[in-house]
């Protein structure tokens, strides 16, 4: 598959055609010139626009909109149906001053490293052996995305069996190897590894895949190049796969990191009846879980809104992180 | 699009020159371009990974058809029971499984349709059109894709609390009539698929731009679409955050009624909530049993270029 990407750089914008009353000449006889011409011209100008209008007015009511009246919101003091009372900053401090609030933001932190680093680190080894020369390659791919077709809800169900502390299949193992019963919901590491396994196991095959994708992509003659320089499979692995597909590994980084940043669903749930203040004691809390319990529980719909955004402005921290990153690394290739 | 089962044939050592030994190492250290036959050590990494893989998916199975009381107690069942169909029947009488799979089958139907033609209409003016700011643009969707849906749903709750629509599904397809991935991948396949001296053949015979979609996008397009519909009915079948925010037991969709079903305040038998985890993930299964050569060559093509 070709990594380029042609779109429209294909000359001056309509070279074939010079005037439209023309080639009109072929068995459509319009009244010369006029109202046909500028409905044409017209046409071809306004096209693209309303092409792309159902996206952008889509995005404006349900996106952007929303987006900036959060902002708004943030700054005030509003229950559901009542008028929205002016109270500064006061949503933020009184944030800043809640301990719920930082263990929310520890619990994400923490859960997104956990839930993204291992598996974006196996997906990379996957697809390294995913394109292998091989039988049966076809199936593997296949199976390994599987987990994909699974809900958030039906798979963190069904995780909470097999890691339950009583029963589950998971302590049953680990009892074989001498490890003892895992408290996998009570104790605090325990509950966020049984849920980055979660977001682990849908998440692993669908980044193989990509990766997968940006690999068969490389050329082949640096390989060969590099196999000529005697160069081992692992060597070639970290000298020519890694840097070639550095662009795919950062949009997946950035893209897991959107994701582990809301991460919602799977701790709800596998919290049960104590789902929303993420465990009993707030143990895997994450700041969407907690801005839902301000906003539906608790009814403060402003603190909510405090909260949404303080995930917007971390977004743009780690974006802006990644992008410094990438250019240094740009640099230091000297591209 | 889909080429992911080509094959680069592997070519044995060109070099004649070589030693033997020396070919030997070229052919161990794998030059034919990224293409080596695997070893049995990838064999057995793979098989291990399939098996993690499809272990959860077989066990659903195997705790959907068992009694809650042989789930709970070790060891834990491997092979399926026969109480599947009564756990069944328990699942639909606690919760509105039929209501929750038209509702999802209606979502995530209209959100695909809706997504897939807006996409391709957007997707080929960015493809293939010239227009001021068409590069500006392009970025902003793109862009898009990095906002949360946590900085959307305040505002959209309380809309849809004012005209009444909570715990309705047009409040659920509604937001998702587009989205940015959507026209990312319809630019991506078009770039490629579409020939714009077609466009312009067209053009040259007067025809006006909505006959070009209908006669020479959409039939260019038509697999790329279906690979994005497939795509974004998964996602939406899939999707909780809002409609668990905007729907209710009452009319929910299976994801939020799976929800209910795990944290219900009746005694739960734990092979029923299974059950019901079993029976939102069948169709979306046997698709892939079906098409999942298709998906597994839309999701790469669509990410491969950035």
């Amino acid at each position: 598959m070709a990594t380029s990407v042609r779109a429209t750089s294909d000359g001056s914008p309509r070279p074939s055609r010079t005037d439209p009353s023309t080639n009109r000449k072929s068995g459509d006889p319009g009244p010369p010139g006029g109202w046909r011409a500028k409905a044409y011209r017209l046409d071809t100008k306004a096209s693209p626009y309303a092409y792309i209008a159902p996206f952008f007015l889509c995005f404006a009511a349900f996106g952007l909109f929303p987006l900036i009246y959060t902002g708004w919101l943030s700054f005030h003091q509003v229950e559901l149906g009542t008028h929205a009372k002016w109270v500064g900053l006061q949503n933020y401090t009184d944030l800043w001053n809640n301990s719920f609030f930082w263990t929310a933001l520890r619990n994400t932190f923490t859960l997104g490293v956990i839930s993204t680093v291992p598996q974006l680190a196996m997906a990379i080894g996957l697809a390294h052996l995913l394109n292998y020369h091989m039988r049966a390659r076809g199936f593997f791919r296949v199976a390994i995305l599987a987990p994909y077709a699974t809900s958030i809800a039906a798979a963190t169900l069904v995780f909470i069996q097999l890691f339950n502390p009583d029963y589950g299949l998971i302590n049953q193992l680990l009892g074989h190897v001498g490890i003892g019963n895992v408290q996998w919901s009570s104790s605090k590491w325990p509950a966020q590894i049984a849920i980055s396994s979660i977001v682990t196991w849908r998440w692993t095959g669908y980044n193989a895949l990509i990766y997968l994708a940006a690999m068969q992509a490389v050329p082949g003659d640096l390989y060969e190049a590099a196999a000529l320089d005697g160069a081992s499979r692992w060597r070639q692995f970290i000298s020519v796969t890694v840097p070639s597909i550095r662009p795919t590994i950062f949009f997946t980084i950035i893209v897991s990191t959107i994701g582990a940043t809301q991460l919602f669903g799977e701790p709800l749930i596998f919290g049960g009846n104590v789902g929303v203040s993420g465990g009993s004691d707030h143990q895997y809390q994450t700041l969407s879980l907690y801005m839902y319990d301000k906003g539906w529980q608790v009814g403060e719909l402003g603190q909510a809104s405090a909260v949404a955004w303080v995930m917007l402005l971390i977004l743009l921290l780690i974006g802006a992180v990644q992008l410094l990153v990438l250019r240094s690394n740009r640099r230091k290739l000297g591209s | 699009m889909a080429q992911l089962t080509q094959q680069i044939p592997s070519a044995g050592p060109r070099h004649s020159g070589m030693s033997p030994r020396a070919a030997r190492r070229w052919r161990r250290a794998g030059a034919a371009g990224g293409q080596q036959r695997a070893g049995w050590i990838t064999y057995a990494v793979l098989i291990f990974a399939t098996l993690v893989s499809l272990f959860p998916l077989y066990w659903t199975v195997v705790a959907a058809s068992r009694t809650g009381t042989e789930l709970v107690t070790p060891p834990t069942p491997l092979l399926p029971g026969s109480h599947l169909v009564e756990n069944l029947k328990i699942v639909w009488n606690q919760v509105d499984m039929t209501k929750a799979l038209i509702n999802s089958t209606i979502v995530a139907t209209c959100v695909a349709v809706s997504t897939v033609l807006f996409a391709t209409l957007a997707g080929f003016a960015f493809a293939k059109l010239e227009f001021r700011g068409r590069n500006a643009l392009l970025t902003l969707v793109v862009a898009t894709m990095t906002i949360p849906p946590q900085l959307t749903v305040i505002p959209l709750y309380q809309i849809i609390t004012k005209v009444g629509w909570v715990g309705h599904i047009q409040s659920v397809i509604l937001p998702s009539l587009v989205a940015a991935f959507g026209v990312f991948f319809m630019r991506q396949f078009l770039s490629e698929a579409l020939p714009v001296e077609l466009v312009e053949a067209a053009r040259v015979d007067g025809a006006h731009s909505l006959r070009i979609i209908w006669h020479v996008v959409f039939p260019i397009a038509r697999p790329g679409m279906a690979v994005l519909g497939m795509l974004v009915f998964v996602q939406s079948w899939n999707d909780f955050f809002w409609p668990f925010i905007a729907l209710n037991q009452q009319n929910p969709t299976v994801q939020v009624a799976l929800q209910g079903l795990g944290s219900g305040d009746h005694t739960i038998n734990q092979a029923v909530v299974v059950c019901g985890a079993l029976v939102a993930t069948l169709p979306l299964l046997l698709v892939f049993a079906v098409l999942g050569r298709q998906i597994v060559g839309g999701i790469t093509a669509g990410a491969i270029k950035n």
